[in-house]
C-alpha cells in the first residue's frame, strides 16, 4: 500500500501539470457540452496558441539561465511590422522576407543579450527598456496604420494544412498515416532506449509500467491525429512547432550547450570556474529568444493577415506564465522545454474553453490569474511535502 | 560543587527513515566551557536545534532540564527568553545593514514602534566594547572582515542577556589571530560566569579551552571526558569520534619528485574594483612533478587571489606575468584555456564556487570536461553515467546514487565530488584551496590520501591552507605569502609553525 502511495505522490510531482492539463480539458469538455474537442476547435487551439508556445520555449531557456525577457511582445510586433513593410508593401519574395525577419529578431536578441551578458545590466531593466524601444519603433515604422493584406503563401504559415494526397473520403488519410508512423517511430525509440539502459544495467521502470505508458501515449497520439483528420488535417504551423520542440529538447538535454545553460542558471560562479563561458551562454539565450520572438511575430502576423501597431501586447506575460506553470524557477537552473509547452497549452485551453462558454474577457483575465497562482502554489506545496 | 546548568536526558529525534539522535545525554556545568564533538552527521547540530526549539517540544523524545526546570520550547524565541542563544556556522547577518542595526534586528530599541537610534547606538557601543571591537557601529557589516563579523554575532547574543552561549564552528572561517582572540574572549566571558557550548572540528582549540567534552557518534553519546579526571588528548578524542584509532593524522608519503613542471613568473595583479591597489606583486614560484607545495599566508595575504588570477584571470585586473608548464609558456587568459592547458583549481568555497548544489552528483562530476563524453557537441549520457560511477568509486563518495542531488551530501562527500570533477579534467597541475575546510577527521584523511595519490601519479600540486599543521603534514615545500608578496620558501622538513608564522607576518618580501 505504501509503495502504491509512493508511486502516486512521486508521479504527482513529476507529472502534476500534465494531470492538471488533462483535468482542465475534461472539465471544459463537460462544461462546453463537448464542443472543446471537436475537430475544428482542436485545430483552432493549436493555431491560436502557436505563437505563445514558440515564445514559451525561448522564455523557458531565458528563465533557466536566471534571467527574464519582458520585451518579447514588442519585439514580435516590431518584426511583424517589418514583415509587413518587406512582404506586403515592398512585395519582397515571402521566403526572403521571412528569412530577413528571423535574422532581425536574432539581431534584436543580440542587442539585448549584449547589455545583459557583457555589460551586466539586469535583464529586467534591459528588456523593460526593450519593451518600450521596440513598441515605439513599431509605431514609427507603421505610422499608426495597419499593413494588410499579405500574399497567400505568407498567410499559409499559420492557416494552411498539409496537402492531402489521398483524395476522396471523409477523413484526411495522410494525417492518420502520419500518426501511425510517428507512433511506430516513438515505440522503436523507447524500446531501443530501454535496451541500451538494460545493457548498461541502469534501473528501468517495470515492464508493465513501461507498456502502459507506451500504450497510453500511442493512443493519445492517434486519437489526436484522428481528430485532426476529421477536419483539415495537419496544420503547417503544427509541423513548425513539433520541429521546434524536438530540436530544443535535444539541444537542452543532449548537448554541451544545453548542459552549460543549465549550469549557468544553477550556479553561475561555479559554472564559470568550471570553464563554462557564462557570458556567452547568456548572450546566446537572448539571441535565441530574439529569433523565436521574430518567428512568433511572423506567425502572428500571418494569422491576422495584417501587421498592426497593437500586435503582441501582453505576449510576454503569457510566455512567462507558460514557463512558470511549466515548472521554471526564477532562481534559474530548472525547467524543461516540454514543461513550457504544457504550460502554454494549459493557458491556451483555458482561454479557448472560457471563450466557448461565452465568459467575458474581464472574467477570463481574473480566472487566468488565479490559475497561474494556483498552479505554482500546487507545485511548491507538493515539493515541500516531498522534502519534509 | 558547581551545579548543572543544562541537562538533556535521553533525547531521541527521528526523521523519516532515520534516527538522527538516539538516547543522547549531555550535562553542562554552570560557568564551564563545554566542547561538543563529533564527525559531520553525528548529530551535533540536530541536538542544538532540539535545545533551541527549532525542533519544537513534542517532535522529539526525552527531557531538557535547564536551571533545574523542564523546558518545553516551541520556538527559538522561547529558548532565547531563557538566555540560550546559538550562533550558527553560517553567520546570520545582513550585509547591507549597519552593525548597530544587525545587533538589534528583531529586538529593536523602540517605543510605540518608533526606533530610538540614539539608544541603539549607545547600547551597541557598550556591547562592542565588551567584545573588544573598536569600530564605528554605523559601519555596514559587508565592509568588515569575517573575524569582526563573528564578534558582531557575539555582541548580538550578548544583547539578548545570554546565559548559555552556543557557538557552532565559530573559528571555521577565521585565521589564526582572529581565532585566538575569539577563544580569549570566551575565557573572559567564562570569568564573568557565562556558560558556553563550543562545537568545533579544531581539536587543538578545544583542548586548549574546554573544561568538559561530550562526544557524539552516529547520533549517540559515546563519551564524556573531563580533563581533570583523565588525560584528554587528540588521540583519545579522535578514537572516540571515529570509533577507531587513527594512528596518524596524515597518510604516509613517499615523494618521488621530478623536474620542475609548473612555474609562475613575475606575476602581479591589481584589485578588481580599485585598479591602483596592488593585490599581488612579482610573485615567483615553481612546482616540480610529483611535488606537493604548500602556500601559507594569513587572510588577505593574497593566496586565493593568486590562485584565481592564475586560473583564467578569474580575479583581479591589470594582471601581468607568465605561467610556464613543461618549459613552455601557456595561455591561462580564460578558465577554459587554463583547463585545456592542464590546470585545475578547487575553490575554497565549494558551495558558492565549486558545485551546482541543485544538480545531481553525475552532472557535477562531468561539467568541467563535457568534451570527453561528447561527440560533435552531442553528449553521450551512457558514457556520462559510466564516468560518474567510476569517479564515485575512485573518490569513495558516499551517496546512494549518482543521481543524488549534490546539496544533500555531507561536506566531506561534496568535497570529494569537487575533487572528482577536477580529476576528470585530467590536469597536470592542481591548485587546492582549503581542501579540507569544514569536513570531519575521517574525510580529511581520505582527502589527504587522494592528494598523495595524485602527486604520486606525477601531478604537481599546490595546497592553500589556513591550518599550518595541515600544511606541514602534507607538503614537501612551503611558500609563505604576505601582503601579496612571497616572503619565504622552505622545505617542509625544516619548517615549523613558529617559523612559518614569522615569515607570514614579515613584510617587504624576499624577492
Amino acid at each position: 500500500m505504501d509503495a502504491v502511495k509512493k508511486i502516486v505522490t512521486n508521479n504527482l510531482q513529476k507529472f502534476g501539470m500534465i494531470i492538471a492539463l488533462i483535468g482542465i480539458i475534461i472539465l471544459f469538455q463537460i462544461l462546453t457540452g463537448g464542443s472543446l474537442l471537436t475537430p475544428l476547435n482542436v485545430t483552432n487551439i493549436i493555431m491560436q496558441n502557436s505563437y505563445i508556445i514558440i515564445l514559451a520555449i525561448g522564455m523557458m531557456i531565458i528563465i533557466i539561465t536566471g534571467e527574464i525577457d519582458l520585451s518579447v511582445g514588442s519585439v514580435a510586433a516590431f518584426v511583424g511590422a517589418i514583415a509587413g513593410v518587406l512582404i506586403a508593401t515592398m512585395n519582397m519574395p515571402v521566403f526572403l522576407g521571412v528569412f530577413l525577419c528571423l535574422i532581425l529578431g536574432a539581431l534584436i536578441g543580440a542587442w539585448q543579450g549584449f547589455w545583459v551578458a557583457y555589460m551586466k545590466i539586469p535583464s529586467f531593466v534591459v528588456t523593460l527598456a526593450g519593451m518600450l524601444i521596440f513598441r515605439g519603433l513599431t509605431l514609427v515604422v507603421m505610422g499608426g496604420r495597419t499593413i494588410a493584406p499579405f500574399p497567400n503563401e505568407f498567410r499559409g504559415l499559420s492557416s494552411a494544412f498539409l496537402p492531402e494526397v489521398f483524395t476522396g473520403g471523409e477523413l484526411k488519410l495522410l494525417t492518420i498515416i502520419i500518426g501511425i508512423a510517428a507512433s511506430l517511430l516513438y515505440v522503436t525509440y523507447e524500446i531501443r532506449q530501454r535496451k541500451i539502459a538494460s545493457f548498461y544495467s541502469f534501473k528501468v521502470p517495470a515492464f508493465g509500467l513501461f507498456v502502459t505508458k507506451l500504450v497510453l501515449l500511442v493512443l493519445t497520439l492517434n486519437a489526436f491525429t484522428y481528430v485532426l483528420a476529421q477536419y483539415q488535417g495537419v496544420p503547417i504551423v503544427l509541423i513548425i512547432l513539433i520541429v521546434l520542440i524536438i530540436s530544443y529538447t535535444f539541444v537542452m538535454n543532449k548537448t554541451i550547450i544545453g548542459r552549460h545553460i543549465y549550469a549557468v542558471g544553477g550556479n553561475m560562479k561555479a559554472a564559470q570556474l568550471s570553464g563554462v563561458r557564462t557570458k556567452k551562454m547568456k548572450f546566446l539565450a537572448f539571441v535565441n529568444m530574439g529569433f523565436l520572438a521574430g518567428l512568433a511575430g511572423v506567425v502572428f502576423t500571418a494569422r491576422l493577415n495584417a501587421a498592426t501597431p497593437q500586435a503582441g501586447q501582453l505576449f510576454e506575460l503569457d510566455a512567462i506564465a507558460a514557463a512558470v506553470i511549466g515548472g521554471a524557477s526564477f532562481t534559474g537552473g530548472v525547467g524543461t522545454i516540454f514543461g513550457a509547452v504544457i504550460g502554454a497549452l494549459v493557458m491556451g485551453v483555458l482561454n479557448n474553453g472560457m471563450s466557448l462558454m461565452g465568459i467575458g474577457t474581464d472574467w477570463q483575465q481574473a480566472i487566468k490569474g488565479l490559475v497561474l497562482l494556483g498552479a505554482v502554489a500546487f507545485d511548491v506545496i507538493n515539493k515541500n511535502k516531498g522534502n519534509s | 560543587m558547581t551545579k548543572t546548568l543544562l541537562e538533556m536526558k535521553k533525547i531521541t529525534k527521528r526523521f523519516p527513515g532515520v534516527k538522527a539522535l538516539d538516547n543522547v545525554n549531555i550535562q553542562v556545568k554552570e560557568g564551564s566551557i563545554h566542547a561538543l564533538i563529533g564527525e559531520n552527521g553525528a548529530g551535533k547540530s540536530t541536538l542544538m536545534k532540539v535545545l533551541s526549539g527549532v525542533y519544537p517540544y513534542g517532535t522529539y523524545e526525552g527531557d531538557i532540564l535547564y536551571d533545574e526546570e523542564v523546558c518545553t520550547f516551541k520556538n527559538i524565541n522561547e529558548s532565547e527568553a531563557k538566555g540560550i542563544v546559538i550562533i550558527h556556522q553560517e553567520l546570520a547577518l545582513i550585509p547591507e545593514l549597519s552593525i548597530a542595526e544587525n545587533i538589534f534586528l528583531g529586538n529593536e530599541q523602540a517605543s510605540k514602534g518608533i526606533v530610538n537610534w540614539n539608544e541603539t547606538i549607545k547600547k551597541t557601543v557598550g556591547l562592542l566594547e565588551k567584545v573588544g571591537l573598536k569600530i564605528d557601529p554605523l559601519t555596514k557589516v559587508k565592509d568588515i572582515g569575517v573575524g569582526q563579523q563573528q564578534l558582531v554575532e557575539i555582541s548580538k547574543a550578548l544583547s539578548k542577556n545570554v546565559d548559555l552561549l552556543i557557538l557552532d564552528e565559530p573559528t571555521a572561517s577565521l585565521n589564526e589571530t582572529d581565532s585566538k582572540n575569539l577563544l580569549q574572549l570566551l575565557r573572559e566571558f567564562q570569568k564573568q560566569g557565562m556558560t558556553s557550548i563550543l562545537i568545533s572540528h579544531k581539536l587543538k582549540e578545544l583542548l586548549s579551552i574546554a573544561d568538559e567534552f561530550t562526544i557524539l557518534r552516529d547520533g549517540q553519546t559515546v563519551a564524556k571526558l573531563d580533563p581533570k579526571k583523565e588525560t584528554v588528548d587528540q588521540n583519545v578524542i579522535i578514537k572516540n569520534m571515529v570509533g577507531r584509532e587513527l594512528t596518524n593524522l596524515y597518510p604516509e608519503r613517499h615523494p618521488q619528485i621530478g623536474e620542475i613542471n609548473f612555474e609562475i613568473k613575475d606575476w602581479s595583479a591589481f584589485h578588481p574594483l580599485d585598479g591602483d591597489r596592488p593585490l599581488l606583486t612579482n610573485i615567483n614560484l615553481n612546482v616540480h612533478k610529483g611535488e606537493i607545495v604548500g602556500l601559507a599566508g594569513l587572510m588577505g595575504a593574497g593566496r586565493t587571489e593568486l590562485a584565481m588570477s592564475v586560473f583564467g584571470r578569474s580575479y583581479g585586473r591589470g594582471i601581468t606575468g607568465k605561467v610556464i608548464k613543461d618549459g613552455k609558456e601557456i595561455n591561462v587568459s580564460t578558465v577554459d584555456k587554463a583547463i585545456e592547458n592542464g590546470l585545475a583549481y578547487v575553490s575554497e568555497d565549494r558551495k558558492e564556487f565549486g558545485l551546482i548544489l541543485m544538480d545531481s552528483v553525475r552532472k557535477n562530476l562531468s561539467i568541467a570536461n563535457l568534451k570527453s563524453i561528447a561527440k560533435r557537441n552531442v553528449l553521450n549520457l551512457h558514457k556520462e553515467v559510466k564516468l560518474a560511477e567510476s569517479l564515485k568509486e575512485k573518490m569513495n563518495v558516499k551517496t546512494p546514487s549518482i543521481e543524488q542531488i549534490t546539496g544533500n551530501l555531507s561536506g566531506g562527500n561534496q568535497q570529494k565530488v569537487v575533487l572528482g570533477k577536477w580529476i576528470n579534467t585530467n590536469p597536470d597541475v592542481l591548485i587546492l584551496d582549503e581542501p579540507t575546510r569544514g569536513i570531519d577527521v575521517g574525510a580529511k584523511f581520505e582527502i589527504y590520501k587522494l592528494i598523495n595519490d595524485l602527486a604520486e601519479s606525477g601531478k604537481s600540486i599546490i595546497v592553500i591552507s589556513s591550518e599550518l599543521p595541515e600544511l606541514l603534514g602534507i607538503s614537501d615545500r612551503i611558500y609563505t605569502l604576505n601582503e601579496g608578496k612571497i616572503t619565504g620558501e622552505l622545505p617542509a622538513a625544516e619548517a615549523d609553525q613558529e617559523k612559518l608564522m614569522t615569515l607570514m607576518t614579515k613584510s617587504g618580501g624576499s624577492n
